[in-house]
């Protein structure tokens, strides 16, 4: 044990975490005790994520750390607690709780910090910095009483702190030194494009601004007085004017520094000490640093291999080109994006009615790209950044790149053309080849790849181009991803969607004739059922229907272990009367049913066997209860809170939305069950977040979540728009349903359906909210067809005879099945288990 | 080998929906009993044994029917196993099979026969 090498890493950000996570998969991680240093409460999370975490405030979100990998791999965490010296005499780091640990080699992984100019007033309160999940925090606590926010820099940072600010409702301002908006990365033509589109957003953009004094404001906190004269008033400040190494350690321990900072490193990411590394935004490598999350990883793999000699990787620099969505406006930039490159070439696209910029730097001769930059469309920066990083020849007429191809087809790269180096992710480092790799180990879709090779988890800004590559090694392979229903039809289930609708198809008979073939199956059939319930909404026991529906639709209740059948009447919203309660009871009590509360806010009554339906529900209905549709692919339950009218903290009447929602969806027919839950106010008591459709009362009306989901793969929902009034709530849940049913697979949760959705979220709403397909009045219409044509399956066929014959256990005997055994348990019935599980139970 | 089948009235054929099982008590047992329409439209009835192996439950005429390749197979409704009703061999995993008994029409009246 205390044979094994001690390596402190100071810093548990993103850079110093991957290291950790390099040396487990170098294999070597046994041969160290690893003590790792945090500043932070948090252990490491995706710092590049930041701004989306504003939305949700959720850390599960950005977490970094999958598991327990620290323990797991016997990695000692100290959070909260700051490296505050390097003793290189005595080999020892001390911390700020006064831990001293002794090492062999240090990993200096310190990062940044934002760089806060010395403006007059800079320390005043309301002042802020934009780093830290901390940071994000003050920040979201002073908008509250805020009115407007300014953002002091317009660079990449500057623009995701806009972003958030806005997102926070304030009055948004972005002050810029410069210029113009991202000087480092675009060029003034760019630049315009980039200012224009976000002023459109409603955000105020202020270049060529020298902030001189903050003081007191008159009508805000405060007063910004600029070297032109000019003033602006805020309630809060947001610095992100650049970045400085956090190099403080370092430079106490009198490790060569680089003039203006910066730990000075090799290609190894060795210091000036042999026992020290430094990786990330801390070190200086060729006089530069990296504040890119891809160098910094690329450091850390170099750190790795040279500390266990387990490979020969080095930092060799790296491509600083980026591509962004910043307030969901594309920015791209790649390598000599201003032209300094001597006798370069450009080429120009510009369209002021789409507000799209392009531009391309190549060389003298045409042959190779050097540099491009694209605001509002960069769909071709995978290629374009191949082109560069490969140096592969240019196309005759290079300006064909970016120009819109008439005829729609695209001049871009073919993947195939890519060696097998390229480098498809800069932010994990993985190649081309490491994507065949995977391909051939069998990988066949995006999550499969994402999971073997972390290709696409960072930026995301690959994940395009990854996509072509392994659907391209997977033609190769003659791979064709099958995505038939099943053997019976060779159609994906929202084909069979749009075919029953457009051919109006009714029956099963109709469809297996037109488009299918043999006898159809346990797949298809009630899949078909399903549909053609979301289109027509016939009763299940429709003759041309009955024989498709699975046993639970088909007995109107869910088969149990031992075939005995569960009952679940609606209670809508989880209220439910005393006399009803009584009724629940009652019936319990006379047909000896287990009873249970569910997780849906509702009770369950379980043991029926298939000819005690009929009478139990003849009670039920009598007693004014309806079918709870537990069996059916479709809505299940809306649960609430209380809400405003009992809830000291309720602001609106949440249990009357849920009971309005539940009434209005109930009996719909769905890819996959459904569940919604309204809450009366933030605190969400009715876990509104996990549902398919999560809404929860505002001030001022509803917000909307949607595509959460409990179950196996949690996931929560993603707000879908704010402060909604009763009718436009509706109306987007209308909508939003209907195109699930149209769109979804068999069996695909809108969880699923969201993560599989191309454009997520933004797409949805823009098909939902602007109306992009020109869908929304027909999806409306196919809503209120389905709302309105509404029946209690139990109700209606009760009173049928024929149908009730169907329940006997025995076509031609009044007996009852023999196999079905209960014993009691807690005063109640439960299966008794099978012969040997009941033996088992003896035993013991 | 002896083709003296003693049959037994079990139902009418009206009491047996198309595409859809019912279970016959019979000689003390229970059977699933299935009238199928192949893709000729004729119809087929199939018998076998109504406990389903797999979940020990007497549940094998509430499963759906169907063609798997060329046979015609019944699911069962709670771990959804396929059956070949021709055999009684299930497709998922041969070793387990269930009884299978002879069945006709016969004027108006289904016949079993063991
Ligand atoms: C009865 C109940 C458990 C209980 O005793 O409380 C239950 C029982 C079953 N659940 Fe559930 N689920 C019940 C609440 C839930 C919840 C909680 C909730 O709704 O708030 C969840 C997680 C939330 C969610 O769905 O996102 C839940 C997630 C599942 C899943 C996993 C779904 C997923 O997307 O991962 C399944 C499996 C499936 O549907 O494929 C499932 C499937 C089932 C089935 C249908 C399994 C089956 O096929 O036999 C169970 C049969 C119910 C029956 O016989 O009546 N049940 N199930 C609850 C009935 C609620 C109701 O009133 O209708
Ligand atoms: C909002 C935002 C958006 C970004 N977007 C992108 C993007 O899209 N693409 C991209 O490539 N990059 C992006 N970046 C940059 C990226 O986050 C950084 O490159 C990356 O975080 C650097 O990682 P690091 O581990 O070197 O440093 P850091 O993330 O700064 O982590 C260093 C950690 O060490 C801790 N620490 C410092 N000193 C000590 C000490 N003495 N003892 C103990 N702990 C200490 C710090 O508290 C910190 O937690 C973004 C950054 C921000 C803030
Ligand atoms: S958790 Fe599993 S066992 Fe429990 S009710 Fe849900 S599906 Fe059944
Ligand atoms: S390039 Fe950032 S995730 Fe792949």
């Amino acid at each position: 044990m205390s044979d094994r090498i001690k390596l402190v890493v100071i810093g548990n950000g993103p850079v110093g975490h991957n290291f950790l996570e390099y040396l487990v998969e170098s294999g070597q991680s046994e041969q160290y005790q690893v003590t790792v240093f945090g500043e932070e409460p948090l252990p490491a999370y995706d710092r590049v994520h930041l701004t989306s975490w504003f939305k949700n405030q959720d850390v599960a979100d950005i977490n970094m750390v999958k598991g327990d990998f620290y323990p797991d791999n016997n990695f000692i965490l100290h959070t909260g607690d700051k490296a505050t010296k390097i003793d290189r005499a005595k080999h020892v780091v001390i911390s700020e709780s006064g831990l001293e640990v002794s090492y062999d080699k240090i990993i200096l992984a310190t990062g940044s910090f934002p760089f806060v100019p010395p403006v007059p007033g800079h320390e005043r309160d309301n002042i802020f910095v934009y780093r830290t999940i901390d940071d994000l925090e003050k920040i979201t606590a002073a908008a509250k009483t805020a009115k407007v926010g300014t953002v002091i820099g317009g660079g990449l940072l500057g623009l995701e702190a806009a972003k958030a600010v806005m997102d926070l409702d304030l009055e948004t301002h972005v002050v810029e030194f410069a210029p113009r908006l991202m000087a480092v990365q675009i060029d003034d033509g760019g630049g315009a494009m980039l200012s224009k589109k976000i002023q459109d957003l409603g955000v105020s953009v202020h270049t060529q601004k020298n902030t001189q004094n903050i003081g007191d404001g008159d009508s805000a906190v405060h007063k910004m007085s600029f070297a032109d004269g000019s003033e602006l008033e805020t309630d809060i400040i947001v610095f992100s004017a650049g970045i400085r190494p956090r190099d403080e350690l370092a430079r106490a321990a009198e490790l060569q520094m680089g003039e203006r900072g910066g730990v000075v490193i090799n290609n190894n990411a060795l210091t000036s000490d042999e026992d020290i590394y430094a990786i990330g935004e801390v070190a200086l490598w060729d006089n530069k640093i990296f504040g890119l999350i891809a160098p910094g990883n690329a450091m850390a793999h170099a750190a790795v291999d040279h500390l266990t000699g387990t490979g020969d990787s080095e930092f060799a620099g790296a491509d600083m080109s980026t591509k962004l969505k910043l307030m969901g406006v594309d920015v791209a930039s790649i390598g000599d994006a201003h032209g300094n490159t001597p006798n370069s070439r450009s080429y120009t696209y510009v369209n002021d009615r789409e507000e799209v910029y392009k531009k391309i730097v190549v060389s003298e001769d045409d042959k190779y790209l050097l540099g491009a930059v694209l605001i509002g469309d960069a769909a071709e920066y995978g290629s374009l950044l191949q082109f560069m990083l490969n140096k592969m020849e240019l196309p005759a007429e290079p300006e064909g790149l970016i120009l819109p191809s008439v005829d729609g087809s695209s001049s871009g790269i073919g993947v195939d053309a890519l060696p097998d180096s390229a480098q498809l992710c800069s932010c994990l480092n993985v190649t081309k080849a490491d994507i065949i790799t995977a391909v051939q180990a069998g990988a066949t879709d995006m999550a499969a790849i994402k999971d073997q090779t972390k290709a696409a988890t960072g930026c995301g800004g690959c994940a395009a181009l990854v996509t072509q590559v392994l659907n391209c090694e997977l033609e190769k392979l003659g791979v064709e991803v099958n995505t038939d229903l099943c053997e019976h039809f060779a159609y994906t289930r929202q084909d069979l969607y749009n075919i029953i609708r457009v051919e109006e198809i009714k029956s099963f008979e109709e469809l297996l004739e037109k488009h299918g073939s043999g006898l159809g199956c346990d797949i298809c059939k009630p899949t078909a059922a399903n549909i053609l319930a979301s289109c027509w909404n016939n009763h299940v026991f429709d003759s041309k229907l009955q024989g498709l529906q699975d046993t639970n639709d088909f007995y109107m209740g869910n088969m149990q272990k031992d075939g005995t059948y569960s009952v679940v009447p609606r209670i809508a919203g989880g209220e439910i009367t005393p006399e009803k309660l009584i009724v629940l009871g009652e019936i319990a009590k006379d047909y000896g049913l287990y009873t249970k509360i569910t997780g849906g806010q509702r009770i369950d009554l379980f043991g029926a066997r298939a000819e005690q339906l009929p009478p139990i529900w003849r009670k039920l209905v009598d007693a004014g209860f309806e079918t709870g549709h537990a069996y059916g692919k479709s809505l299940r339950t809306v649960k609430s809170c209380v809400g405003s009218t009992w809830c000291r903290y309720g602001v609106q009447d949440s249990m009357a939305m849920a009971i309005q929602l539940e009434n209005r969806y109930k009996g719909l027919r769905s890819p996959h069950k459904i569940k919604l839950a309204v809450s009366g106010c933030t605190r969400e008591c009715a876990e509104a977040q996990s549902k398919d459709f999560g809404i929860i009362a505002t001030e001022n009306g509803w917000n909307l979540y949607v595509c959460g989901n409990g179950g196996m793969k949690p996931r929560h929902g993603d707000l879908f728009a704010s402060d909604l009034d009763d009718q436009q709530l509706i109306q987007y849940i209308d909508r939003i349903c209907m195109f699930y049913v149209r769109t979804a697979d068999r069996l695909q949760r809108t969880s699923v359906w969201m993560d599989n959705m191309e454009g997520g979220l933004e797409y949805l709403k823009s098909v939902i909210i602007d109306d992009k397909l020109g869908l929304a009045a027909e999806l409306e219409q196919e809503m209120s067809h389905v709302v309105d044509t509404y029946q209690c399956e139990w109700k209606t066929a009760i009173d049928d005879p024929e149908k009730m014959k169907r329940f006997a256990h025995f076509v031609n005997s009044d007996k009852q099945d023999d196999n079905i055994i209960f014993t009691t348990e807690r005063e109640q019935i439960r299966p008794v288990f099978t012969p040997e599980e009941t033996l088992a139970v003896e035993v013991k | 080998m002896s083709n003296q089948k003693e049959w037994e009235n079990i139902c009418e054929t009206s009491d047996i929906l198309p595409n859809i099982g019912v279970c016959a008590l019979f000689k003390e047992q229970q059977v699933a009993i299935f009238k199928v329409i192949d893709q000729t439209g004729t119809e087929q009835l199939y018998a076998i044994n109504n406990f389903c192996p797999f979940s020990k439950s007497n549940t094998i005429s509430r499963g759906l029917v169907g063609s798997l390749d060329d046979k015609i197979v019944v699911a069962s409704p709670l771990y959804k196993q396929h059956f070949d009703l021709a055999t009684g061999i299930c497709i998922e995993d041969s070793t387990v099979s269930v009884n299978i008994y002879s069945v006709r029409l016969n004027g108006n009246n289904i016949q079993l026969a063991a």
